[in-house]
């Protein structure tokens, strides 16, 4: 198994981690516990799987792009 | 319709014009309503003298053309632009272009309107600002008002 995780702007800079894989999870919050090793998650934490916003209880799955970012800014 | 980011400075009304010219709308449209956002040179009074813009590009094409089918969707639209800036942007420049062509402007108005906030709201961009004092990450956007 193997699930490509990103991290972007603040949140990258904070965790330190652009981008890792890892080999075994089943929700996109256990993909944020292993590839950060369970470092503390700020509350306004969005994420995206493959490309669509999810939740961290969101299901993931062999081949998965899961992304972790903060609150955007764009426009 | 037309969405696409851009890494190097733009003009947006040449833009609006090259899209009018090239899209083959002719005379059908009776309104045009636009948006354009640009870099101001203070935030929370204090002087902003660059800014880079960093996005999540994949999902950043996939959201702005799903914005625009759910705008053509919800209104009448006849042709629609969106242009958003990344990387070095430098006070003055435009960050963003919402260009929406309708036959009459109730629908070019609202679509053109609910583009930005939604684009502001969830399309994944970040800005990070540079002040006298270093850079920052900006936290939030502006409300609206």
């Amino acid at each position: 198994m193997s699930i490509q995780v990103k991290f972007f702007a603040s949140l990258r800079d904070k965790i330190g981690i652009s981008d890792t894989t890892v080999d075994s999870a089943t929700t996109a919050g256990e993909a944020w516990d292993i590839a950060t090793d369970k470092a503390e998650r700020p509350v306004n934490v969005l994420v995206a799987i493959n490309l669509d916003y999810a939740q961290f209880d969101s299901p993931i799955n062999d081949g998965d792009e899961v992304a972790f970012f903060p609150p955007v800014t764009g426009g | 319709m037309t969405s696409h980011i851009s890494a190097t400075a733009f003009d947006p009304w040449h833009a609006i014009n090259d899209h009018q010219q090239q899209s083959g709308l002719d005379s059908q449209f009776g309104a045009t309503a636009t948006f354009i956002g640009s870099m101001r040179d203070f935030n929370d009074n204090t002087d902003v003298s660059q800014m880079v813009l960093e996005h999540y590009p994949e999902m950043t094409s996939r959201y702005l053309d799903k914005l625009e089918l759910e705008a053509r969707e919800r209104w009448p639209l006849l042709d629609c632009l969106i242009i958003h800036r990344v990387g070095e942007i430098n006070p003055a420049d435009p960050i963003v272009l919402i260009a929406c062509w309708s036959a009459h402007r109730r629908a070019a108005l609202d679509a053109c309107s609910w583009l930005i906030e939604e684009l502001k709201h969830r399309a994944p961009f970040w800005k990070k600002e540079t002040r006298q004092d270093g850079e920052r990450w900006l936290e939030h956007n502006t409300d609206g008002s």
